[in-house]
């Protein structure tokens, strides 16, 4: 007869009791389960999103993220082929890296003219088969709302713009959106409206190039010396970017086109490489051997190595909001199974004295006393932490499949809402370990109380 | 060897501000294998001396021997060790654990004193058979009379052949029929194997069993022990 054996039966003794112990401390768990299981998918679908537009690495010339966003001209890096093939051929990264890609970033205005619109634009310059593989990345396997660009095998004046772009220039083919004002007859009718100078780089830029149909704009940016530089450019697609901010200013546009907007027929430069490893645990030890690199051979041109988390401030503050919340929610919690835990056992040291004196007398230690309500508050936690886990993986598939949907706040669009337990092992070790240590805690003070009781008085107990 | 010798001892209680004298000036030896009772008024301090020849209290002052151990002063683990080993108890109300069979409740003592469990189950089993209770052995107490209770609480005491078995009013609890068969009962298993009982009880009864009548008034033993001498021992 072992001392689990007889701290079962002892929780079987009043099972009313034992049950609703129970359900508290399955309750608690479920909830900070499918809470848990909804940051972390929260976490993991933004962590995601960053790294499939931004790569978990970035290498940049020194103070460009700060500083440079507006002025891409002076912080290009020049010989960008010769670190990309560093990285590529480095015995260290080779194994780590997805993708390794230039971009370059680029304000501007964007231009339809034949409306008589015109908006501002931050563009990337990138080269579509490389970005595409990077939207392919989901190493937590989430669901991805990422849609491959359209860029790919087109011309390089070819252009994918956000649809809040696309409304502010009228392009409402693109959009199929019966709320968007076409362009107005009398526009095309009016002749040019724009100034004539820039008319005049416009059919410059154009004059070999045959319009494509009714989506063309113009595109007007500041070149490497200071000079205005504009494009004119096909758009081919118009797409939610997911954040309303960016959706009304995103441009994607082929790499080389972009650098001949800044820096014409010069030396073509990027403002960064990306680098997307194929797993967000090596970003450390990349970043480390990255600046190992760079340390030795960067030159007259300062780079350094920003990650993921840098150059998306809201990926911490989402992290942190949410731990935040996880962390009150499990308190509270927390102390709730504390004291119910607490309470059920006090109550058993006290309908129990007599048996506890009975036991002393006959020869049981002041250790074996607590160990036996220890075993009992143990076996509470332990089915308790049990049932609570499959309840949460029960809930959390029919959440999962429910199709509910919200849209987060300066988001344009839906999101599911999903949770992720099973797929998280760290949170459900976590939680059950934790609710183990809160039923230990809460089960010690009256497990030591019994064992401290004075055998004479526990016998004469009423 | 007396299995108990008591010298001077003494033991207030403190209740509230006041001080209760429960015992004191106590001096007697247990006899060997005898059937004791320790007779006296309500209060007298019978249970408090019965207590602290289980070890399961400390006097206040004076020296008490157990099977020829030195007890008043032992550690709290030794104690719990000590009782494990050699002192057997039987109480008024049984105390058996509810969620035990009778079989288990006979066993527990053997698991805290560390006896093999093949050795455990031979005795259980020897045991139940001699108080009576083999078609009861797995019958939990509620299933049981006062009287089978009681049976299952002396086979618990005498299962680690303990050299001293403790009673405190065994048949207070019992009808004079079913409290004369536990007395009987006790009487043969004491005889039988040799161990020392020692009873707290004003049962005339049991008085009439006893080999040894030891008279408690207001703490202290009376001015001399009575013996029956109707048993011998």
């Amino acid at each position: 007869m072992s001392l689990w054996s007889l701290a079962l039966r002892n929780l079987l003794r009043n099972r009313r009791r034992s049950l609703a112990t129970l359900l508290a401390m399955v309750v608690g768990l479920v909830a900070i389960l499918l809470f848990g299981g909804y940051r972390s998918n929260i976490l993991y679908g933004t962590q995601t999103g960053f790294v499939q537009h931004t790569g978990h690495l970035q290498i940049q010339r020194q103070g460009y993220f700060l500083d440079g966003g507006d002025n891409p001209a002076a912080h290009g890096i020049a010989d960008y082929p010769r670190w990309i093939a560093a990285i590529q051929r480095d015995a260290v990264l080779a194994p780590m890296v997805a993708v390794v890609t230039p971009t370059l970033q680029l304000g501007g205005i964007a231009g339809n003219f034949a409306a008589g619109v015109s908006r501002s634009v931050m563009a990337t310059g990138l080269i579509p088969e490389d970005h595409n593989r990077m939207l392919a990345w989901n190493d937590y396997r989430v669901v991805s709302y990422a849609q491959p660009l359209p860029l790919v095998g087109t011309r390089e004046d070819t252009v994918m713009v956000g649809t809040g772009v696309a409304r502010k220039l009228r392009l409402c083919k693109l959009l199929g959106d019966s709320d968007c004002v076409p362009t107005p007859a009398r526009a095309t009718d009016a002749g040019d409206p724009a100034p004539h100078d820039i008319a005049a780089l416009s059919s410059i830029e154009r004059a070999d190039q045959p319009p494509i149909a009714e989506n063309r704009i113009e595109m007007l940016a500041a070149a490497a010396h200071g000079a205005p530089n504009v494009a004119s450019l096909g758009v081919i697609q118009a797409s939610n970017m997911g954040i309303k901010a960016l959706d009304d200013v995103y441009m994607a546009m082929h790499l080389h086109q972009a650098q001949r907007l800044i820096y014409g027929a010069g030396p073509a430069q990027v403002t960064a490489i990306i680098i997307q490893l194929q797993h967000t645990r090596d970003t450390p030890l990349a970043r480390q051997r990255l600046s190992e690199l760079l340390a030795g051979a960067s030159g007259d041109q300062p780079l350094e190595v920003l990650d993921f988390e840098t150059l998306n401030p809201i990926y911490g503050q989402t992290n942190e909001f949410m731990d935040s919340m996880f962390g009150f929610i499990s308190l509270l919690i927390g102390v709730i199974v504390l004291f119910t835990i607490g309470n059920t056992m006090s109550t058993a040291v006290v309908e129990r004295t007599v048996e506890i004196g009975t036991l002393r007398a006959l020869g049981q230690r002041r250790s074996g006393i607590r160990r036996l309500f220890m075993c009992e508050a143990l076996l509470l936690g332990g089915i308790g932490a049990v049932l609570g886990v499959l309840g949460a993986l029960v809930i959390a598939h029919l959440i999962n499949h429910s199709g509910w949907s919200w849209i987060p706040p300066g988001y344009s669009y839906a999101y599911l809402i999903l949770v992720r337990v099973g797929q998280d092992p760290a949170l459900l070790a976590g939680s059950v370990t934790g609710m183990m240590v809160v039923t230990v805690l809460s089960a010690w003070w009256p497990a030591n109380r019994a064992a401290r009781l004075m055998i004479v008085d526990a016998l004469r107990h009423a | 060897m007396h299995p108990v010798s008591l010298r001077n001892v003494g033991k207030t209680y403190r209740l509230d501000a006041v001080d209760v004298p429960a015992l004191s000036q106590i001096n007697i030896d247990i006899r060997p294998g005898g059937f004791t009772v320790i007779a006296g008024p309500s209060g007298s301090g019978k249970t408090t001396l019965l207590n602290l020849i289980g070890c399961l209290d400390r006097p206040d002052h004076g020296e008490i021997v157990v099977a020829g151990q030195a007890v008043h002063a032992m550690p709290d683990d030794a104690l719990s060790d000590f009782r494990a080993r050699h002192i057997g108890f039987v109480f008024q109300n049984f105390n058996l654990l509810p969620v035990l069979t009778a079989c288990e409740n006979v066993e527990y003592p053997l698991v805290l004193a560390g006896v093999a469990a093949p050795e455990r189950k031979k005795r259980v089993r020897a045991l139940i058979d001699a108080v009576g209770l083999s078609n009861r052995r797995h019958n939990r107490p509620g299933q049981l009379s006062g009287g089978q209770r009681q049976r299952v609480a002396i086979a618990r005491a005498l299962a680690t052949e303990p050299m001293l078995v403790l009673a405190d009013e065994p048949t207070a609890n019992l009808d004079s029929q079913t409290g004369a068969e536990i007395i009987g009962l006790m009487r043969t298993m004491q005889r039988e194997r040799g161990v020392s009982f020692v009873f707290s009880s004003h049962d005339p009864q049991v008085r009439a069993e006893a080999d040894e009548v030891i008279l408690i008034r207001d703490g202290r033993i009376g001015a001399a022990a009575e013996h029956t001498g109707t048993t011998g021992g």
